[in-house]
């Protein structure tokens, strides 16, 4: 997992080395403090006592500039006093400095570092994202891979800067200190030898304990936020069925479960503290008995136990930072697992090898199997054998979940076949770059997305050197132009994240443009104007014939209005091709169309034919009545009704 | 082992407005455990008061191990018979250590336990604080009106669930005893360093306020970048999630690379800013763990100087020994308080945005005419009923002459000359006037915006208008209790909206007293038993987020059958969406049409078909009804209604 993070920081290698590198100066200078802490303290120690040297001391005269001697037996002058005192000050003002320098200076680089880290994890996986077949967005889910490129990276980062600060400074503090513990009082040594292990077991079995009674509170607590969401969006159904107590009863009995695993856990939590003091107290107070004893009897002096002291804090201190760090890695190693499992991710459409583009626009289906989990029992599209000529106008007409979208969306693979094969202008899919490929192909999809930014910026998809006139030729084409001329700002509205400033219609209708502004051999329209009205829909199909008359296109609808001029028609039923023809021949023949033509047609021609019948049965004056009948109502209300 | 809280998201949160009133509300929630509370602060003092008597033993401890015979005036404890054991022979100054270090060892113990005790009451208490203030939010919340709902994001409402109620949880458990602890140990501190020596104290003190303005201005570019970073980081998010729910269209037009390099533009951009936020915030912890070091050198300097011009330079040097001890004590506090301002200002900043949800008025329901189970016999006197009859009554008490009125629930409704808005100055409806007879099916139609909601919106009331306007069963339903009213209506929403549980638990939401017959009539009734059946579980299945397991179809036919086991005189039904295929939207008309049957129903149409045998059908526009009457009447009229019908305009 270490291995993974570094792997991340690749570019930062000089800032994590770096940070490292002052981290370990700035914790040596940290345990070198309270030797010199000792000095000052057990000099006027003495003298106040007074007592003369017990060991050597070394210290600047400042009256001669000399670095200076004192041997074990002296007494302590006054002057001796104030130039120990001073030199042992400056010593650790200089110390503080640098150490505060060091550390401001890590701190700044881990950032960088830090920064860096995230934003290559962030970039590689945005790009690997980009690199991705549908299926594997599909695998992954969408969402999930925005909470992957947003909290788990954000996760990963505070990881990373943990790793470079306090993973080295945490075991370089426990080493140093107890070197410098050793090295000033080796017989009081063994104390840590003691406690660093129980403390160490301590931390690790609480946090073993712990662990899992957290993971079970935050799935608790997940849940409780779950329903609070659930409440929030379904909030009218709620009161529409007055179930807000019912309700409240729910949420009640929620955030009870997680009162009471979150007590359960932070119960064993708090025991952490006094049990750690208790250790960290006990190593004192021994220290406390042994030195004691040892300066009762004039073996060692005052402020060496008091650096020892501190030595002691430090230790402990780092142990418990050390099994603090366990932890967080642990917490964050989900996190990490889950970015690595996109970025290891292969995607699974390869491009082809050879330069060929699209040229023609002709589309065959040879024996075509197809199933979105690859499994061969469960096909979404079965034996499909289907020939479209460069330039047919070809409409594809079936239920929700009859294999309509799966169906085109195999001609720029956007998915692979499982059996069989799919050509285009003569040749395999799977031989074409993905890019010649899809620039041949445009395909409309049935969730249509427009990006933020203006009608024009998300025109220019299409063609990013589209002159003014080809996109208003494409929107003309669309039947968009008008609409967007009708906008104070043309064509550099502002479409709000996702398009929010359009209506459904009018965004099918831009869709269609930016995808004719890539001038394709083939177009492809996904149910891509279920929200426009007949009218329009005809003039879209007129317009795109005019626009294009070599492009061949393919069109997916619901309505037999949206395709009956077309070539031909491909009646799809349960993954598999149920009949091929024009309208007049399927009318004839295919049981299908003719129910779905029947059904559909009955209600205009019903229309047409009442509407007609309405206006023939009563003469000119009895009409204008009828009028006057019906907004008369409008005062009187129920007359109609 | 705390939750990882967004760091980033809470520093760069607003400073909140008024801290001393929210500090002040939220410690209200408090008072429940008034009694544990005082436990607790008692706690804190013993354990900080150890803390201090711990180092004050301490001095005279090693002072007065090294202290040389005969006695001289060195400060040590102050007892005479104990410090005279430290001028004694090293046995006596081993009883001398005996004694001290069994003080502290006792004090310590002391101290353990009383920090235990308090930590493990702050548990309970702050577990069970969080618990009630989640409880009165979410109960405070339901109550709301729509009005909110329909001006509050989702995710800005889930934010005080969360993220704001967890910082104030650990406000409560752990920064109050933080900085409570911290201060009084500083306090103590400082009161022992004044005892010890006034002047050293007095430098210490000036040197304290230096490091405060250094924190602050550094604190203060931090908190600046923080707030930069958080802007770059709604950027980086905003076009990641863009991009990505748009990653079949990306792809569908070859635009891999160039989203690639707008998001490495957006990306570097970030990590400058998050370098800066990120850096002056590391560059604290270096600053306050060496702060104390600086300290200590300069009180050993100032002070060593300070006892050679004195007059009795011993005794005033083992009063800075004493004295340098005590600086190593603040250090760890100092620490504390740094880290827990910011905690303060973000559960105070939590706790405004709470109570400003919690401060929003509750819909108001001044109805007093309640609905009730009736009894009618044969002469059509109307008695109120203890069990389910399958009919109803309006209870009306009347207030001048004390007499209770019953008048049986038909669902007739009338609107008499409606004008409303759901902002003051626009109204989305103008003088609506309309009439539905028991039993009758009203249909709207009309593009969004016109409207049609708004109707039905007001009927129940999610929304209110003046008194008199509209009339149910000929009684102003401003009089009828909201909860009742509601009751009397069924609604099958255009989003249809399910609850993580069963689908047997989902169709009972219309009537929790249903069994499991009813439900599963009810199903069938809407056509929804054929598919549930073919479920893996049947009526068991568990749906879960909003029944993402399920076609849109299906959940629709879902809705109508629990809006069929509540069985209501009246219905409401937004009609469903155009992306359903013509097999499905059959089988939901099938479901509907069932429904319909014998009860007063209002529909909001998209697809025309559904309307066609509607007793009367508004076409509404810009909020006013233009053209009214039967399907034959409006097709005959020629107007807006068969343009619709006929497909020749657009609805959007």
């Amino acid at each position: 997992m270490i291995r993974k993070l570094l792997q991340g920081g690749k570019g930062y290698e000089k800032q994590s080395v770096m940070t490292v590198v002052l981290v370990l100066l700035e914790t040596a200078l940290e345990v070198i403090l309270p030797l010199f802490m000792s000095n000052i303290l057990n000099t006027m120690q003495l003298y106040s006592q007074p007592n003369p040297l017990k060991e050597n001391l070394i210290y600047l005269d400042f009256s001669s500039f000399k670095i200076i001697t004192a041997q074990a037996g002296s007494a302590i002058t006054s002057s001796m006093l104030t130039d120990t005192v001073v030199t042992y000050g400056v010593l650790m003002v200089l110390s503080a400095i640098l150490s505060l320098t060091f550390g401001a200076l890590a701190g700044r680089l881990a950032a960088v570092a830090g920064a860096g880290f995230s934003k290559n994890v962030r970039g590689r996986l945005f790009a690997k994202i980009q690199e991705f077949s549908f299926s594997n967005v599909d695998k992954f889910s969408t969402a999930s891979l925005v909470t992957r490129s947003t909290t788990d990276v954000n996760n990963a980062q505070q990881s990373y800067m943990m790793i470079i600060r306090t993973v080295i400074r945490a075991p370089s503090m426990l080493i140093f200190s107890a070197i410098m513990a050793v090295i000033n009082a080796p017989n009081l040594a063994w104390i840590f030898l003691v406690a660093v292990p129980l403390l160490g077991f301590v931390m690790f079995m609480i946090a073993r304990n712990v662990h899992p009674l957290f993971k079970q509170m935050l799935k608790k607590y997940d849940a409780m936020n779950a329903g609070v969401q659930e409440d929030l969006v379904a909030i009218r159904v709620v009161k529409a069925f007055v179930r807000e107590d019912y309700e409240e009863e729910k949420y009640r009995a929620q955030t009870e479960e997680v009162r009471k695993s979150q007590l359960k856990a932070e119960k064993l939590m708090v025991l952490m503290n006094p049990l750690v003091s208790v250790i960290m107290y006990g190593a004192i107070i021994a220290l406390l008995v042994v030195g004691g004893i040892d300066i009762a009897n004039g073996r060692i002096q005052a402020g060496t136990l008091s650096a020892m002291m501190s030595y002691c804090t430090q230790i402990l201190m780092s142990v418990m930072m050390i099994c603090f760090i366990a932890v967080q890695l642990v917490m964050s190693r989900a996190s990490i697992d889950r970015l690595w499992e996109v970025l290891d991710a292969e995607p699974d459409i390869k491009d082809g090898a050879s330069g060929k583009t699209v040229d023609g626009g002709s589309v065959s289906f040879v024996d075509v199997d197809f199933s979105y989990s690859n499994n061969a029992d469960n096909l979404t599209l079965e034996h499909i054998n289907l020939d479209i000529k460069s330039g047919e106008m070809v409409g594809i007409i079936g239920g929700t979940g009859d294999g309509k979208s799966s169906l085109v969306q195999l001609i720029p693979r956007f998915y692979d076949v499982l059996n069989g094969k799919v050509l285009v202008d003569g040749v395999d899919v799977r031989e074409y770059s993905l890019f010649n490929l899809r620039e041949g192909v445009s395909m409309v999809l049935q969730k249509n997305v427009l990006f933020s930014g203006t009608i024009r910026e998300n025109l220019l998809w299409g063609d990013k050197n589209a002159t003014q006139e080809q996109i208003e030729a494409a929107c003309e084409a669309a039947c968009a132009a008008d609409f967007i001329k009708s906008f104070p700002d043309g064509y550099d509205t502002d479409l709000g994240q996702g398009g929010v400033n359009v209506s459904g219609g009018q965004k099918q209708r831009l869709c269609i443009a930016r995808a004719l502004l890539k001038k394709p051999k083939i177009m492809i329209l996904d149910d891509s104007t279920s929200a426009v009205d007949t009218a329009t829909d005809a003039k879209i199909r007129k317009g795109l014939r005019e626009h294009a008359s070599e492009m061949t296109t393919i069109i997916i609808a619901q309505r037999i209005s949206s395709v009956e001029d077309c070539d031909k028609i491909v009646v799809l039923d349960d993954g598999k091709i149920n009949a091929v023809g024009t309208h007049k021949e399927l009318l004839k023949s295919c049981a299908i169309y003719q129910e779905v033509y029947h059904s559909q047609q009955k209600a205009t021609a019903e229309a047409n034919a009442e509407a007609e019948a309405a206006a023939a049965s009563k003469p000119a004056k009895k009409q204008t009545k009828t009028v006057k009948q019906t907004k008369k109502s409008v005062k009187g209300g129920e007359d109609n009704a | 082992m705390p939750r990882p809280m967004g760091r980033d998201k809470a520093a760069g949160a607003p400073r909140p407005k008024n801290v001393k009133g929210t500090i002040g509300r939220l410690l209200k929630y408090l008072k429940p455990h008034t009694g544990k509370m005082i436990v607790v602060f008692f706690c804190v003092l013993v354990t900080s008061f150890t803390n201090i008597i711990g180092t004050a033993i301490l001095a005279p401890l090693l002072n007065g191990l090294a202290a040389v015979t005969p006695k001289h005036d060195l400060k040590l404890t102050g007892i005479e018979w104990l410090d005279n054991l430290a001028f004694g022979d090293a046995a006596s100054k081993i009883e001398y250590l005996t004694i001290l270090v069994c003080v502290i060892a006792a004090v310590y113990a002391v101290g353990v336990l009383t920090n235990y005790l308090c930590n493990r009451l702050l548990v309970s208490v702050s577990t069970t604080t969080m618990t009630a203030m989640r409880n009165e939010l979410f109960a405070h919340m339901q109550k709301l009106p729509i009005k909110v709902f329909d001006t509050t994001t989702h995710g800005e409402l889930m934010t005080r669930f969360t993220n704001d109620i967890d910082v104030m949880n650990e406000f409560i458990a752990r920064c109050i005893p933080q900085i409570v602890s911290s201060v009084l140990t500083i306090l103590g501190v400082f009161i022992m360093m004044f005892v010890l020596s006034w002047q050293l104290a007095l430098v210490m003190v000036a040197m304290l306020a230096c490091m405060l303005i250094v924190v602050k201005i550094i604190g203060g570019k931090s908190q600046k970048n923080f707030v930069a970073q958080q802007e770059a980081v709604g950027k980086l998010n905003g076009y990641i999630e863009e991009l990505i729910e748009g990653q079949k269209v990306v792809k569908a037009f070859n635009h891999e690379e160039i989203a690639v390099a707008e998001f490495d533009k957006i990306n570097s951009g970030w990590q400058n800013v998050s370098a800066k936020a990120n850096g002056y915030a590391n560059v604290m912890g270096p600053i306050m763990n060496n702060v104390s070091h600086l300290f200590y050198a300069a009180i050993a300097i100032i002070g060593a100087f300070i006892a050679i011009s004195s007059a009795e330079p011993l005794g005033f040097v083992g009063v800075i020994a004493a004295f340098l001890m005590y600086i190593r004590n603040i250090s760890n506090p100092i620490q504390q308080i740094a880290q827990q301002i910011n905690l303060i200002f973000m559960a105070v900043a939590g706790g405004e945005r709470v109570f400003k949800l919690l401060d929003t008025p509750q819909e108001t329901d001044d109805g007093y005419v309640t609905l009730v189970n009736a009894a009618i016999d044969e002469q059509g006197n109307i008695s109120e009923s203890s069990v389910r009859t399958g009919r109803w009554a309006w209870k009306h008490p009347h207030t001048e002459t004390g007499e209770i009125t019953y008048t049986e629930l038909k669902g007739d409704v009338r609107f008499e000359d409606v004008t409303f808005g759901y902002e003051e100055n626009k109204t989305v409806l103008h003088d609506v006037s309309l009439f539905a007879k028991p039993g009758q099916k009203i249909a709207f139609v009309g593009s969004t915006g016109a409207g049609k909601t708004t109707i039905t919106n007001l009927i129940n009331r999610f929304y209110d208008v003046p008194d008199g306007k509209i009339r149910y069963d000929g009684i102003n339903i401003n009089k009828i209790k909201k909860a009742d009213l509601r009751r009397s209506l069924a609604m099958v929403l255009q989003d249809t909206h399910l609850f993580t549980g069963t689908v047997l638990d989902n169709i009972r939401y219309g009537r929790l007293d249903a069994t499991d017959e009813e439900c599963i009539a009810a199903a069938k009734s809407a056509n929804a038993h054929q598919f549930i059946k073919h479920l893996p579980e049947g009526y068991n299945t568990m749906l879960t987020r909003d029944g993402e397991n399920l076609s849109q179809g299906q959940r629709q036919l879902l809705a109508i059958a629990r809006a069929a086991v509540a069985d209501p005189p009246v219905l409401i039904l937004d009609e469903a969406t155009s992306s359903i295929d013509t097999r499905t939207e059959w089988l939901i008309e099938k479901g509907m049409d069932a429904l319909m049957q014998g009860r007063t129903t209002f529909v909001i149409a998209h697809r025309l078909s559904t309307v066609r045998n509607s007793n009367a059908i508004m076409v509404l526009e810009h909020g006013e009804i233009i053209e009214r009457g039967s399907h034959d009447d409006l097709l005959a009229l020629k107007g807006k209604y068969y343009q619709l019908y006929t497909g020749m305009f657009e609805l959007s």
